[in-house]
């Protein structure tokens, strides 16, 4: 069913896009869809456009595991539309033809902008390629039963096909329908949600048992435990960085692995689920991994509203909201660290409870009541998302496609109103996904299709189709945005290099061919990172490099050419620096994130000013002298 | 021209006036998006505060910066909109008979 879909879906997509390209011959139909998009389709292409797999996979993801915090990507990413909307959609539908490069260097016919701009172009889309193709292979994981690679290499592949065809046109259209049906089934999925209620015990309505995860008493003399109850063995206790105990125990020839909780002086070891690699291949629980044992799908209340037993029934949005805010209501999540056993590997996936109270304000993922560095860290972020979207090439580039400015305006009303629905809809899905059990403890991004699943085979078979068409119609958009950056700004513009009409749509297409190539490489190299997060720095990189240069551009008559392309310059550059010695990229290096020479994981509250800054000094320097008049 | 429009935009006559008002727009939203972040950041326990319905002060700010956004937008097109048609609008002739 699933499978039946998913294809069906792909076929349709990609037989619209030959049908679509067969009437596209010239540049301006290549990159911009001839201009002629009726504005309300180009709205919920916008949506379609946006809402990517950091939306719809991460956001969910993020919130499914770390409440609240979750929900901040989506405030900030609409917020960012208010900037694009008040500030953007206007002048840069005045000023541009094809490209972001376009609408900067619309005043100047600088190199020095064409170059940097198309460079900063490049790398802001390729930052917000990578999520997508992780999500694309996440997708496919449990959908097809493939590996992460090549759901990876299938998307890469379809949407070189997409946009290899008929460029703006087959995009435009393809995030059309997949915003129109990502919105309608997302609020499918939350009347579901609402419907079945909450339970501390869920089994997705008796498709899948509760498992009750057991904890054991024991008492601890100096740095001995001892478990009272029968059978049971301590084998090994191990300390983990951040103050985390584990202790290896040993019951009928069987070993596992529990997380020590202490408070009080009292000791209580909890189950929890462990993943051990050794030279004869992963076992999961004690089992070797295979088809059959994999790790427990986890999220359920241990109270609800004091209750530990109890079910609520069908729930309205606010109660359900309500009841999960409840400082009664305890949820039990779950985290994970990794050490060494010997020779061996171990991942623990352990749980701790919260209470509702705690998880439905910031605080879980990023500590606004922790340090000034924390509180620095959590500002940065809430600033990047908000000046992000307005910088977004791939966003940008939309504005081409329709016929004015009057349209441009409305046609971002209409992305505003979708993409604030859905970003309501994600708080519900996430809290569902929470609390059905549902949750993939080792892959977050998971959360949403997951919770689909719970509510049958078809539902599930349609939000996964949906949420890889969500991949398909962001990826489409950004190498748009790319291979009009490398043909038409870098080939066309900066290097003059002559071509006819035909050979410049022949030139994009060849750079979107190599630039989707780039692409399935780096989807793979980045497996496992949520994607939300990385969404998060590529937002960050755009509000770097490019929102100064276009927001003075408009604002500030002594701007010059250097100026903006030295804005873009240190933009880009310092951003990209501060992300790649953060805490979080030197997890992903293997390292301790407390060597971090840079102690934030969001730059933008240094590259952002400091970009700014640039573009003053430097276009200050670089005035031109007036000619003194003549008596 | 190396960076025209795609298709020619016409003159807009409602220009200076649409800049004037997404600016203003923007600093009062702005200043919205901001008092969420300082509170955050000041006092980040007052976002647990129940306010409305059983609902906490995070949830009610967070989906007013949703729901506001979108009414502003409305506002805005609504003004501009009003705004482009009345420039648009022929001049009424002011002498139109004789004697």
């Amino acid at each position: 069913m699933a499978i039946f879909v998913f294809l069906a879906f792909v076929l349709f997509v990609v037989g619209l896009s030959f049908y679509l390209g067969s009437k596209t011959k010239t540049s301006a139909g290549y990159y911009a869809a001839g201009g002629q998009i009726h504005w309300g389709v180009n709205g919920i292409a916008f949506a379609g456009d946006y809402l990517s797999a950091a939306s719809f996979l991460g956001i969910c993801g993020m919130i499914a595991t770390a409440g609240y915090d979750g929900f901040l990507y989506s405030i900030g990413y609409l917020a960012g539309w208010m900037v694009a909307l008040f500030v953007i959609a206007e002048p840069m539908k005045r000023l541009g033809k094809y490209t972001f490069t376009d609408a900067v260097d619309a005043n100047y016919n600088s190199r020095g902008i064409k170059l940097c701009a198309a460079i900063s172009t490049l790398v802001v889309s390729v930052c917000y390629l990578i999520p997508q193709m992780v999500g694309a292979g996440v997708l496919v994981e449990p959908l097809l039963g493939l590996a992460h690679h090549w759901g990876v290499i299938m998307v890469g592949a379809i949407v070189i096909a997409i946009v290899a065809t008929a460029g703006m046109s087959s995009t435009t259209y393809v995030q059309f329908l997949k915003g129109g049906l990502l919105i309608i089934f997302s609020t499918i999925l939350v009347v579901c949600v609402l419907m079945r209620g909450i339970s501390t015990k869920p089994d997705q309505d008796g498709q899948v048992p509760f498992h009750e995860y057991t904890s054991i008493s024991a008492t601890k003399s100096g740095d001995t435990f001892t478990i009272a109850d029968g059978g049971w063995s301590v084998l090994a206790v191990k300390d983990v960085k951040g103050g985390l105990q584990f202790a290896k125990l040993g019951k009928d020839g069987k070993e596992s692995w529990w997380y020590i909780s202490t408070t009080d002086n009292t000791v209580t070891l909890k189950e929890s689920q462990f993943v051990v690699v050794k030279p004869d291949g992963k076992w999961i629980n004690g089992e070797k991994a295979s088809e059959t044992n994999k790790l427990r799908q986890v999220g359920n209340l241990e109270s609800l509203k004091g209750d530990v037993n109890a079910k609520t029934g069908s729930l309205g949005p606010v109660e359900y909201l309500a009841t999960m805010t409840d400082k009664d209501t305890l949820v039990k999540t779950w985290k994970s660290t990794s050490f060494a056993d010997g020779e061996q590997k171990v991942t623990v996936y352990y749980p701790k409870v919260v209470s509702g109270e705690k998880l439905l304000r910031p605080g879980q993922k990023f500590k606004v009541e922790g340090t000034w560095l924390e509180k620095l860290d959590f500002t940065s972020l809430m600033l990047a998302l908000f000046l992000g979207t307005a910088a977004l090439p791939h966003i940008l580039i939309r504005y081409y496609t329709v016929p004015n400015q009057a349209s441009a305006r409305k046609s971002t009303i209409v992305a505003i109103a979708a993409i604030g629905f859905f970003y309501v809809l994600t708080l519900f899905m996430g809290l569902g996904a929470m609390t059905n059990g549902v949750i993939n403890p080792a892959d977050s991004n998971m959360s949403a299709p997951l919770l689909s699943r719970s509510f049958g085979e078809l539902l599930f078979a349609i939000i996964s189709a949906i949420a890889f068409a969500t991949v398909l119609g962001t990826v489409a958009g950004l190498i748009v945005a790319s291979s009009g950056a490398v043909a038409h700004d870098l080939m066309d513009r900066y290097m003059n290099i002559k071509m006819d009409d035909r050979q410049k749509v022949t030139a994009g297409k060849t750079a979107a061919f190599v630039i989707g190539g780039i692409a399935i490489l780096l989807g793979i190299l980045f497996k496992g990172m949520n994607v939300t997060f990385l969404v998060g720095l590529a937002f960050a990189v755009a509000a770097s490099a490019n929102l100064p240069a276009v927001l003075m551009l408009l604002f500030w008559k002594k701007t010059t050419a250097k100026g903006i392309a030295a804005s873009i310059t240190v933009g880009m550059i310092s951003s990209l620096a501060l992300i790649a010695f953060s805490p979080e990229l030197y997890t992903l290096y293997g390292k301790n994130p407390l060597d971090a020479p840079i102690p934030l994981n969001n730059p933008g509250i240094i590259s952002i000013p400091l970009s700014f800054l640039i573009l003053v000094v430097v276009s200050l320097l670089t005035q031109k002298k007036t000619e003194p008049a003549k008596a | 021209m190396l960076h025209e429009p795609s298709l020619p935009v016409g003159k807009d006559p409602a220009g200076p006036y649409k800049t004037r008002l997404g600016i203003q727009m923007f600093i009062a939203y702005c200043l919205f998006y901001a008092g969420f972040v300082a509170i955050n950041l000041l006092s980040p326990k007052a976002m647990a505060a129940i306010i409305l319905m059983g609902l906490n002060l995070a949830t009610v700010y967070g989906f007013a910066l949703i729901i506001v956004a979108l009414i502003m937008a409305l506002i805005y097109n609504a003004l501009c909109t009003a705004k482009e048609a009345e420039l648009a609008a022929p001049e009424t002739p002011t002498n139109q008979g004789g004697n």
